[in-house]
């Protein structure tokens, strides 16, 4: 079975640690998906690839201003 | 005791040529064709990488054969403070490390090949390859390494033979799809290499005659700390620890704990021998790893060996993912503070919820290798942790007669 047809080709929403500075935009969007730790910093949450929730997921990954964040196809 | 990498070795300095050939026989020769045979040997013989993260060496090598200009290097970074096994090898068995880097490179197709080693042993592989004289084979290059414990990590590698500071990226892409100035690249670590260069010579089967089903082969383990003589020790996976400590002199008094693994690795019970096997170790939430044991003498303060550990590793972040700066700072703070007795209870929460915020988090494995070390600490050590939280010294702190903080000299006064 492809991973199409397991539909494991879903988008995820990708943080790349680097990249990110800690703007705090992407939390403060998209609540659901991503939450600050201590110092400010991203995490990326399992929901956060949720297909319901995926224009929210857009929008936080546009508002980056870093472009730290992206939704891309899941690997593996 | 069999030995295998270190069969050749003499008492000072490098193996050379002519020895080599006596003890191991000559690599023998491979053409194109032997690549995928090669591969299934190695798949057979159940080689898995010995840099720490134990992945299966054929796999490695089929992700790069016969894609477009390949490379290989050979990783001799070993960034890891308890390791000292393949500056070892590439000091003394340069030509079993350099016949592992041939024919990882015949097995890929690969013409070119980047040897990564200290300085201090390129002297060694000088020689080596000077007596080795030009052939039609792949074109060898040295660089010398990057310090760091992150150096070693193997984009970081890529990118300091690039001429870049020594610093992980995000990956994928993988070096194998996107590597050295972008080329499909094997990084291989020195210790892998070397038993490669044996597997060619005698075959899956042999190979298995020594290690674990799960872990065949035998192994350099690097001891150090409470015991007589520390040393790097050839011996087949699934060895009694027991049987190391032997080897590197005894314990040098009672031991409280024991780190498997390396920095990266798990603390376990001073007491505990199990063998060094992951099947033996995974249930102590430990691995063999890069095969080093680290004792810690029953007289020595858990916490602040931890702290001391937790500390340096914090230094040694690459400075690029804000949960690895920040985390590991702050958990090395904490832990120094409880260490010197400057601590309060609620430190205790603050570990819990900072290494578990930490893990699994930034590029490369620093962050989550440093937290699953420091996790396995505070479980070990959870007796010595909270006496040094509320009277800030432990009872191996008091024997020694460390005095305890301000904190806990008011609390001795009022019991």
């Amino acid at each position: 079975m492809s991973a199409r047809e397991t539909g494991a080709a879903e988008p995820v929403l990708a943080l790349d640690p680097i990249a990110c500075v800690g703007h705090g935009l992407c939390a403060e969007l998209f609540p659901e998906g991503l939450v600050l730790d201590d110092w400010g910093f991203p995490i990326v949450l399992p929901e956060a690839s949720d297909p319901a929730l995926r224009a929210h997921a857009k929008r936080a990954a546009k508002a980056c201003p870093a472009l730290a964040l992206r939704l891309r196809a899941a690997r593996r | 005791m069999s030995t295998r990498l270190l069969s050749a070795a003499v008492p000072h300095g490098p193996t050379d040529l002519a020895r080599h050939h006596a003890v191991h026989g000559p690599l023998p020769a491979l053409g194109r064709s032997d690549a995928e045979a090669l591969i299934r040997a190695v798949a057979d013989a159940g080689l898995r990488g010995r840099g720490g993260a134990g992945f299966p060496t054929a796999r490695k090598l089929e992700a790069v054969a016969f894609a477009r200009h390949p490379v290989v290097v050979v990783n001799g970074t070993e960034g890891e403070p308890a390791s000292g096994k393949d500056r070892l090898l590439l000091g003394t068995q340069p030509h079993l490390v350099l016949d592992g880097a041939v024919t990882a490179a015949r097995a890929v197709g690969a013409r070119e090949i980047v040897v990564v080693a200290p300085a201090t042993a390129h002297p060694a592989l000088g020689a080596a390859l000077d007596e080795r004289g030009a052939r039609d084979g792949p074109e060898v290059r040295l660089v010398v390494a990057a310090e760091g414990y992150v150096a070693g990590e193997e984009t970081a590698v890529l990118a300091h033979v690039e001429g870049r500071p020594a610093r992980p990226r995000v990956a994928p892409p993988r070096p194998a799809e996107r590597g050295l100035h972008g080329r499909p690249t094997l990084v291989q670590n020195v210790e892998t290499l070397a038993h490669l260069g044996l597997v060619v010579r005698h075959g899956a089967g042999w190979f298995r005659e020594a290690g674990t089903p799960e872990r065949p082969g035998t192994t350099l383990v690097s001891v150090s700390g409470a015991v007589g003589r520390r040393g790097v020790f050839e011996v087949p996976v699934g060895t009694p620890v027991d049987e190391l400590l032997r080897l590197a002199g005894g314990p040098a008094e009672p031991l409280r704990a024991l780190l498997v693994g390396g920095y990266f690795g798990a603390w376990i019970d001073g007491g505990a021998r199990p063998a060094l096997s992951d099947r033996d170790l995974r249930p102590l939430g430990a691995a063999v790893g890069a095969g080093v044991v680290l004792a810690l003498g029953a007289s020595s303060c858990p916490v602040a060996a931890v702290a001391r550990l937790g500390s340096w590793m914090a230094g040694q972040s690459a400075g690029q993912c804000g949960s690895c700066v920040n985390g590991l700072a702050a958990i090395a703070g904490v832990l120094g503070r409880l260490a010197d007795g400057r601590g309060a209870p609620d430190d205790l929460a603050l570990l819990t919820r900072w290494t578990a915020m930490v893990d699994g988090r930034g590029a490369c494995a620093h962050p989550t290798g440093t937290v699953r070390m420091i996790t396995s600490a505070t479980r070990l050590f959870a007796a010595e942790l909270d006496d040094h939280a509320h009277h800030g010294r432990c009872a191996t702190c008091a024997a020694a007669g460390r005095a305890p903080s301000v904190r806990g000299r008011h609390g001795a006064v009022a019991a």
